[in-house]
């Protein structure tokens, strides 16, 4: 019943997301930073996004701050680690399906280390033993097909996005523990929880951006783009190749161009 | 006769080495520059209670004997102002700087009142004997997911410079470029400078 209804939403959601991609080609193009480009629909993001501050401010933060206070820090701990194992599992196919079978065997040895070892994920052994996250999502897994990012959206409820990331969004949201269930009420009070934990993660980070953000629907926006990788940076780092190669004029031999120091 | 001359050549080996050593310590690797300092801020503030209680003064007093001589913080705030900084004047350019930082040192000591058990390690790096701007990568390491630290860096006529950090794949003085770009689009350089210095009175405010 419950999986009759995600797979309507998420069909809901890619209609209107194929309405919407068809406006993003007929959206101005604003003068401005490179993530002004990418948001032609900032006036209407910004209602959605004081929409969401003012939810966040009246629920979600006053929730997630009592969360953090009263459940000590080593439970806290292990519901992180429990829905971070189920994210690791994600991150290995979409690793697969980039086509990096490197990093995916250790998203997978890490899914199967906690899950055994670790009380289903609660206990995260595989980080004791070196074994670091190599998170990947869908949206990533669209990108390195080079799907393009596509304008800036930023959803009620769900926040920041683009045009690719939506799409990807239903996918990503729908691997969660709560998949495994078949009560309604369990699979939403995993999300909940789920939720909250998020929540309470970002809130050293939400406070210190009320701190510094001179405008703060500019510094997440660009954020979030720099982070999802659309924002092209007059000097591109993601790679080290790519920055030597941008940086300079005269081809150089491949090889000779970069030694390793170290 | 012969003694003398070998004092001399003592003395000249003895100035050639000291030199040597010297410079040696002024072209240090920007790698290792980056570890140094992030290192020996860590430990300072593990062994400082007053900063681990959130004592801004101290922590501002800290980041500004240990850090700031290895910032380059005038193309930091340039380079976030973008093309208006050449139409800005020296006072304005002073002012905007000084606001900045206030700004940024705020951010920094946020995070280092977080600090109890972190530790630095240097991510792989990879640069040519030539490059003159290199970018350091480090995570901190300690309860929980590392967290990715990264440093943009120039070099200059006294050793390698930072003009920009990344937190958590954000760069910082790349993400305020859209915010005071509006800001001098409405109000103008003086705007931006009224904005900064109020949201700083603003922060220093609600700390009390």
């Amino acid at each position: 019943m419950s999986r009759i209804t995600n797979c309507a939403t998420s069909l809901c959601a890619l209609v209107l997301l194929s309405l919407l991609s068809g406006c993003a080609s007929l959206g101005t193009q604003a003068a401005g930073g490179p993530g002004q480009k990418l948001d032609p629909w900032e006036s209407w993001n910004r209602k959605v996004f004081a929409f969401n501050e003012d939810l966040d401010a009246a629920v979600l933060k006053p929730v997630s701050t009592a969360y953090s206070n009263v459940v000590p820090q080593p439970v806290r701990r292990g519901v992180q680690n429990f829905f971070s194992n189920f994210a690791d599992a994600w991150s290995g196919i979409n690793n697969l399906l980039q086509v990096k079978p490197a990093n995916a065997l250790q998203d997978f040895a890490r899914f199967g280390t906690n899950t055994i070892f670790g009380v289903l994920g609660v206990i995260d052994v595989a980080s004791e033993l070196g074994l670091d996250h190599q998170y990947e999502d869908f949206g990533k897994t669209l990108q390195r097909w080079s799907v393009g990012p596509g304008a800036y959206v930023v959803w009620p409820l769900l926040g920041p996005s683009t045009v690719r990331e939506s799409f990807a969004l239903p996918f990503d949201r729908l691997f969660s523990p709560a998949l495994l269930l078949n009560n309604g009420r369990a699979q939403f009070a995993t999300v909940g929880l789920q939720l909250v934990n998020t929540r309470a993660n970002l809130l050293g980070v939400s406070s210190m951006i009320d701190d510094i953000a001179l405008d703060k629907y500019i510094f997440i926006r660009d954020a979030y783009l720099q982070r999802r990788g659309s924002l092209k940076l007059d000097a591109d780092v993601s790679g080290a190749d790519a920055a030597d190669d941008a940086k300079s004029p005269p081809p150089k031999p491949p090889g000779a161009a970069s030694a390793p120091t170290q | 006769m012969l003694i003398q001359r070998f004092f001399r050549f003592a003395l000249i080996g003895s100035l050639a080495w000291l030199s040597v050593s010297a410079m040696a310590q002024t072209v240090k690797g920007p790698d290792e520059l980056v570890k140094e300092v992030s290192t020996d801020v860590l430990d300072s503030v593990k062994a400082d209670k007053s900063i681990q209680g959130g004592d801004t003064q101290r922590i501002f007093a800290l980041v500004d004997t240990k850090v700031m001589p290895h910032v380059d913080f005038r193309r930091m705030t340039a380079s976030a102002v973008g093309r208006s900084w050449r139409q800005a004047t020296p006072e304005q350019q002073k002012r905007l700087q000084d606001e900045f930082k206030i700004l940024l040192v705020r951010t920094y000591s946020g995070a280092l009142a977080q600090v109890k058990d972190q530790t630095v390690q240097l991510r792989p790096f990879r640069a040519a004997p030539e490059d003159k701007e290199v970018v350091v990568r480090t995570e901190v390491r300690g309860r929980g997911d590392p967290i990715q630290l990264d440093y943009r860096l120039e070099k200059m006529e006294d050793g390698w410079k930072i003009y920009d950090v990344n937190v958590l794949g954000v760069w910082l003085v790349e993400n305020y470029r859209n915010s005071f770009a509006q800001e001098i689009g409405t109000s103008g350089i003086d705007g931006l400078i009224a904005k900064l210095a109020e949201r700083n009175r603003a922060a220093q405010a609600a700390k009390r």
